[in-house]
């Protein structure tokens, strides 16, 4: 096998086993046999599904299956974004949070949660579109404030980020303080429990997931030559105003899209372009697919993990990255043996 | 080749160039001297297109460069910048590919051209050897090298070069400089090398520019330029020019 073949076969082979375990596993355990009868059902023949399988049936595609690919969907755009914003600012404690997404997002639902929005589809659709409104608002007075005539600096960009979103995650703070009863629930939207079942949310977030990801693999080679600084990158020919700005809109619509219905799940974007980056070197243009297939499959075990560990309550997802994934990186860390991996 | 037409430049209120004008043919390399914040690095910047022009005009080939992209600039023009700060993952591989970035489409693919242009111009300035290893653990001199490797996998007519001996040992500054001329006189390169010695100025440049407070005071070839009465005046400490033996290379020293 070519060597430069292999990462990709190894992360989509774990992929196929992290999709497999998501599918199989909650508090009901689908059998492998019932989920290959069912799936080949579906795919071959029209017949409804007998009626021992019915419950099975409806598990599998109303719940396991949607939820399945929004999981995989929302670890791909975190690290993807993540990985974007790392080569963009050439800063290890980059994630896709660092602009603002996360801060406004979570004011955004928090402000909505206050309000008692009627039990329609339209309503409750309310709180991921006002976490999308609020993270898109939060990074454009970011970008503007930052914005210096046609330029817009990086380090303006990042203390700009950091000052927002102080701002915004006070006056979450402040909404949950003095609201009534909804703070658990806003907690635990903020900690990344966000759930919405359904096919709805999967195709909500599906066009900026999949256009933001594909927009940003092709970008591995101008965050190659970006590593050199911006006045060396554009001595070598690059565009490098254009590719900051599409940098920046690409991941933030991307990383938008993913907490508004997952909320704010920490670790994956900041760590796995790091583990894959430990793993197979830091080539943006092979970094950028390995990192998003690995987000996927590491969100993916980590929301088993969450289903199953107090099953059937289901743990907050964030805290199960942040627990087990850090244990995991340091592992990771200690066994790198390259000196210079960043 | 390379046509300099008074340009200005400013950083804020501040004029750091003032209507400079010089001329860069192909084969010559220039060297650009001057006390510190005279606008070296300045005038560098703003040739290759990093800092905008207040006023004037740069030609490349009779065309004016605002005219061109960012990419058919770098086809014209490779800057070797100072070995600062360089990301130690990269291979030296890997960065002089980096060079061949104005021929690379969106994706990064790299053609069979653009690895030989790559290995030709680590061949010619003997780092072929480092190839595999990481700029992390390069020498000073080693990693300056590399960077005129891939300035020259840019396979563009006009070098810039800013200070590219600063970190180096003497062994390495004179291999430098001898491997510049070397290739200058070989592809017919415009280069323009802005230096601090000027011992390697009077060695090495064809001809000789020199800034001050943003202006330029004097050009001409070494032998005109470099004088005690000019050199004196200029960096504000007596000096004394010394001829070796008649018709022979001149030491520059405080007097």
């Amino acid at each position: 096998m070519k060597s430069s073949a292999r990462p990709f076969v190894y992360s989509l082979v774990i992929l196929a086993a992290a999709l497999l375990l998501s599918i199989t596993v909650g508090s009901v355990f689908i059998p492998p046999a019932i989920l290959l009868n069912l799936v080949f059902g579906h795919l071959f023949t029209a017949a409804p599904d007998p009626a021992s399988t019915q419950t099975f049936a409806t598990i599998l595609f109303e719940l396991r299956l949607p939820r399945t690919i929004l999981v995989a969907m929302t670890g791909a755009a975190l690290a993807g974004s993540g990985a974007s914003y790392q080569g963009l600012f050439r800063n290890p404690l980059a994630d896709p949070y660092l602009i603002g997404v996360a801060s406004g997002a979570g004011l955004g639902a928090v402000i909505a949660m206050g309000i008692h929005w009627p039990y329609t589809e339209a309503g409750l659709l309310a709180i991921p579109l006002a976490a999308f409104a609020g993270a898109l608002l939060t990074v454009f007075v970011v970008y503007e404030l930052a914005r210096v005539g046609n330029t817009i600096p990086t380090t303006n960009l990042i203390l700009a980020g950091v000052a927002i979103s102080s701002f915004a995650t006070a006056l979450t703070s402040y909404l949950m303080i003095n609201s009534t009863g909804e703070v658990r629930r806003a907690l635990v939207w903020l900690l990344g429990g966000a759930s919405m079942s359904g096919w709805q949310p999967v195709l909500a977030v599906l066009p900026y997931i999949v256009i933001g990801l594909g927009i940003q693999m092709a970008m591995g080679h101008a965050l190659n030559v970006l590593q050199f600084g911006e006045e060396q990158a554009q001595q070598l020919g690059l565009p490098v105003e254009w590719v900051r700005r599409l940098v920046i809109v690409t991941a933030s619509l991307t990383t938008a899209a993913a907490v508004s219905f997952s909320g704010i799940i920490g670790f994956i974007g900041l760590i796995v372009p790091h583990l894959v980056r430990l793993v197979w070197g830091g080539d943006y243009r092979r970094l950028m697919p390995l990192a998003i297939i690995s987000g996927a499959s590491l969100l993916l075990l980590a929301d088993v993990l969450a289903r199953v560990v107090m099953a059937p309550e289901e743990i907050p997802v964030g805290i199960i990255t942040a627990l087990a994934g850090a244990p995991f990186f340091l592992w990771v860390l200690r066994q790198a043996k390259q000196q210079n991996y960043w | 080749m390379l046509k300099v037409e008074n340009i200005s430049v400013s950083y804020g209120a501040r004029l750091a160039l003032n209507k400079v004008s010089l001329e860069l043919p192909a084969g010559c390399i220039l060297g650009l001297i001057g006390p510190n914040g005279a606008g070296k690095t300045t005038l560098l910047r703003a040739l290759c297109g990093v800092l905008p022009l207040q006023d004037g005009t740069i030609w490349i080939d009779g065309g004016d460069i605002r005219r061109l992209s960012a990419m058919e600039r770098a086809r014209l023009m490779a800057v070797v910048p100072q070995a600062n700060h360089l990301p130690p993952a990269f291979t030296a591989w890997e960065t002089v590919l980096l060079g061949r970035t104005p021929y690379i489409n969106w994706l990064g693919q790299v053609s069979s051209r653009d690895e030989e242009a790559a290995r030709q111009a680590m061949e010619r300035t003997h780092t072929i050897d480092l190839a595999e290893r990481r700029i992390g653990e390069l020498s000073g001199g080693e990693q300056q090298r590399l960077l005129l490797a891939r300035a020259l996998a840019q396979g563009a007519p006009i070098l810039l070069m800013d200070e590219p001996t600063t970190h180096l040992d003497l062994q390495y500054q004179y291999s430098l400089l001898e491997q510049i001329k070397k290739l200058a006189h070989e592809d017919q390169l415009a280069v323009l090398v802005a230096l601090h010695d000027l011992n390697l100025v009077e060695r090495y440049a064809d001809r000789v520019a020199v800034l001050v407070g943003g202006e330029l005071l004097a050009l001409g070839k070494p032998a005109e330029v470099l004088t005690a009465p000019l050199l004196s005046r200029v960096y504000c400490i007596p000096l004394s020019v010394i001829q070796t033996r008649p018709g022979g290379p001149s030491i520059i020293l405080p007097a």
